[in-house]
């Protein structure tokens, strides 16, 4: 059996809701030892009661230890574990983990190659770099709210967007870092900034308005390249297929399926140009035959026929009835000893021809407090209990 | 050279064969110091194709779409559906540590440049495959499209309004940037991989499965409480109210939510500064702000918050609202334009702008820079996008050593 993929790779792992704890899941899924450090004391949002979200998810394959760290001495654990590490990740508010007497500065005295990140709303300097943000406004600053919505109507909602950029930019740069440091044996800090790492995915809107002076708005479902390109509503509560058609071949094949090949030849509808023009009498046409088909239904015929389209999914959709996802095992059941079970991504965001994550359910609050501090570090088992005792180890 | 003015990925060379699906993988890997070669189709990717456009002028050498997603890469261009093409792609492919591309399943099989091939050329060779749904499943020839990756990836069904479609962003493709963004974790999954065996391997991301990479509440208020959220409705089950998530102010629209005491939408630092500006009235005076049950507070009560925070937006300007919410510590962010963007005082000071010379259009253009701040290495766009076949002479000539008279046969003959 081959080994896993970062066997022997240690993470210390700071870091609480969203981009942080995707960010360390990669590597636990793939075999490193993460090791979250928290507090009973001070749970806050970075552990729920098991199975209450997404915690169960992105903590999975990963260790606990629970640790005082305003006492000296839970500083001075952390610190020795560090020392035994190779990555150590957070995801406080600027300047916080400084604070907190694990800056950069400080951990590099004890392990010199460390590679350690922080990953922050604003990054680690500038004007606002201690602002305490959450993904779900950050959405709103980095312009995605903006183009978000009906161009007749104010921005819509989206729940956080940036948390699921961030971590992607995360995983690279810690990636990129082992990597150097193989190359040359050196550690580093890596400052990221949610901010920054979300304006990445607007930058084609952002030279629009450099070269252009053009503000990018809302378009509702529309494209530039594609007519039809919308959702459009099927039988039963709520249920939509989403259909796009680039080129007048496709065009020509949804007639057919829609049963009206006549309509292929309209010089209403012939070419993208003109269809541009017609939406509206566009997507009334097909939602008069969606409308009286079941999303799958529409999403089947249309594949069939070379044309793009999927059922607008729900959470149903996506975790027991999509045929590819099932397939694929995008989703990975896992189970909390005597409490229940409940499922999360299947590590990596892609699958491997040689290697495959193995997924371990998320660790309980402190569940490895002795692996880690008596096995790792070498606390005899009376200094662990008067830890213990003195709430030091919480 | 000195190890300051090299990026991480100095060693490696990339052939990036992809169209928009995957553009973001190569430009990722280039930011980071690989030495990324775009390979183009004879006469230009039709990728070139899409808008927007320098100066609005549609031209395959003025795409602000193609600038955007091909920095930091070379570009040479390569016919690889003839056998000379191939050839050549072959003996490139010796000295490359990644191939990635993004044709559907088993078009580069066909061509007899799939994985098994590649491998015998260069066991070393990491092969890094974008697809609408992924190599292998029922669906894995399906087309995709933007709306069509959103739709099914689940980050559709709850956003909008009720009485009109599900949406998703407009513009470019968000689908393809986080499958690009996938391929390069994966390229960089399977390095590590390959500095332990020497063995490289195939990377297949699926658009659809990026997509899920971008779900959190959805999967798990269905897997928890087969729960989904219903568009246009109160975002939280069992809440007694509806507020506002997006709120008109003086010039625009601000993102803010009333949580009471919540973790991550605290109340509290907003109605401080709403009641040092005068934003008040009795309800919210006397209000206990820590109260556990927040959420299930009644409509009524809601009205009477909401009431003097939507005047007191109203009465701010996105800039003062930016300003206050850090000098106040308001978790509230304005909606941003991308004229916002480029006058941001955090982004300024953090010199996160760069300009990037054009000298055929001569101008110099503001890109969004870095991605991340290394101690140690470099990580920033090394130059601008390619032309069509800028770097056919520097690779074919100089590197392979193609004679100038056989360039000339293989370009009449299509092949470059």
């Amino acid at each position: 059996m081959a080994k896993k993929l970062f066997d022997g790779i240690r993470i210390v792992d700071f870091t609480w809701h969203l981009t942080g704890p995707f960010t360390t899941k990669h590597f636990s899924d793939l075999g490193a030892e993460v090791i979250i450090i928290e507090s009973k004391k001070r749970p806050g949002w970075r552990r729920g009661a098991p199975r209450s979200g997404s915690n169960d998810q992105n903590a999975s394959s990963k260790l606990s230890v629970t640790v005082n760290t305003r006492d000296p001495r839970g500083i001075e654990l952390v610190k020795k574990l560090v020392a035994k590490s190779d990555i150590v990740v957070e995801n406080f508010a600027g300047g916080s983990i400084k604070k907190m007497g694990f800056g950069y500065e400080a951990l590099r005295e004890i392990k010199p190659d460390i590679i350690m990140m922080s990953t922050s709303m604003q990054g680690q300097t500038g004007p606002y770099s201690s602002h305490p943000g959450s993904g779900h406004k950050l959405t709103a600053l980095a312009g995605f709210s903006n183009i978000l919505g009906w161009p007749d109507r104010p921005p819509a909602w989206i729940a956080a967007y940036t948390d699921f950029i961030a971590p992607r930019y995360c995983i690279l740069a810690l990636l990129a870092a082992l990597d150097y440091r193989r190359q040359t044996g050196k550690g580093q800090y890596l400052d990221l900034s949610q901010y920054e790492n979300g304006l990445q995915f607007m930058s084609p809107l952002v030279l629009d308005y450099v070269a252009n002076k053009r503000v990018a708005t809302r378009m509702g479902n529309k494209s530039a390249y594609a007519a039809p390109n919308n959702a459009y509503r099927c039988q039963g509560e709520d249920r939509w297929c989403a259909i796009s058609v680039f080129t007048d071949e496709e065009w020509q094949s949804l007639c057919r399926v829609i049963g009206k090949p006549a309509l292929a030849k309209d010089a209403r509808f012939a070419t993208l140009m003109v269809r541009k023009g017609n939406e509206e009498e566009l997507d009334r046409l097909i939602t008069e035959w969606t409308s009286g088909r079941t999303a799958e239904e529409v999403m089947n015929l249309m594949q069939a026929a070379g044309v793009a389209a999927g059922v607008v999914e729900t959470g149903e959709d996506v975790m027991d009835k999509d045929l590819q996802l099932r397939h694929r095992q995008t989703f990975t059941e896992l189970e909390y000893p005597g409490i229940g079970k409940y499922r999360s991504q299947s590590g990596a965001h892609f699958k491997m021809s040689k290697n495959a994550p193995e997924l371990k359910v998320a660790p309980l609050m402190g569940e490895h407090n002795e692996y880690v501090f008596k096995k790792l570090l070498g606390l005899s088992e009376d200094e662990f209990s008067l830890l213990v005792k003195e709430g030091v180890i919480d | 050279m000195a190890q300051q003015s090299e990026g991480m990925l100095n060693p490696y060379r990339v052939l990036d064969l992809t169209d928009e699906k995957g553009l973001m993988c190569g430009k990722l890997l280039g930011d980071l110091g690989a030495d990324v070669i775009k390979v183009e189709k004879p006469g230009g990717d039709l990728t070139r194709r899409l808008g927007p456009f320098y100066h609005d002028e549609p031209d395959p050498e003025k795409s602000l779409f193609w600038f955007a997603l091909n920095t930091s890469k070379r570009g040479i261009t390569l016919n690889i559906e003839t056998a000379e093409g191939q050839d050549i792609f072959k003996k490139l492919v010796k000295n490359a540590d990644f191939v990635i591309e993004s044709f559907p399943p088993g078009y580069l099989d066909k061509l007899g440049l799939g994985y098994s091939a590649l491998e015998m050329i260069n066991p070393g060779v990491i092969l890094v495959s974008i697809t609408p749904f992924g190599q292998t499943g029922p669906y894995k020839d399906w087309k995709t499209s933007d709306i069509v990756a959103w739709a099914m990836g689940g980050d559709m069904a709850p956003w909008g309004d009720a009485d009109r479609p599900p949406l998703h962003f407009s513009h470019h493709s968000q689908a393809y940037l986080h499958a690009g963004a996938d391929g390069a974790l994966g390229a960089l999954t399977a390095l590590y991989q390959r500095h332990i065996t020497g063995e490289g391997q195939q990377i297949d991301v699926s658009i659809q499965e990026a997509v899920i990479h971008c779900l959190e509440h959805i999967t798990a208020n269905w897997d928890l409480r087969q729960a989904f959220a219903i568009r246009g409705e109160s975002r939280n089950p069992g809440a007694g109210h509806f507020t506002r998530l997006i709120w008109p102010c003086k010039d625009g629209y601000v993102s803010w939510s009333h949580g009471g005491n919540s973790v991550l939408a605290p109340s509290l630092p907003l109605i401080k500064w709403m009641e040092a500006e005068g934003y008040t009235n009795d309800f919210t005076k006397n209000f206990d702000w820590n109260r556990p049950d927040f959420m299930r507070i009644s409509q009524e009560e809601m009205d009477q918050i909401d009431e003097p925070t939507a005047r007191f937006f109203m009465d701010h300007t996105k800039a003062q609202l930016l300003d206050g919410a850090v000098k106040y510590s308001v978790m509230m962010y304005p909606v941003a334009t991308t004229d916002d963007m480029l006058v941001n005082p955090q982004l300024k000071a953090r010199n996160f702008w760069l300009e990037l010379k054009h000298p055929e259009l001569g101008v110099s253009l503001t890109y969004p820079g870095a991605f991340g701040v290394s101690s140690a290495a470099p990580v920033t766009i090394t130059r601008r996008a390619p032309l069509i076949g800028e770097h056919n002479q520097e690779i074919y000539e100089k590197e392979l050593g193609i004679s100038r008279d056989k360039l000339i046969i293989l370009k009449q003959a299509g092949v470059i």
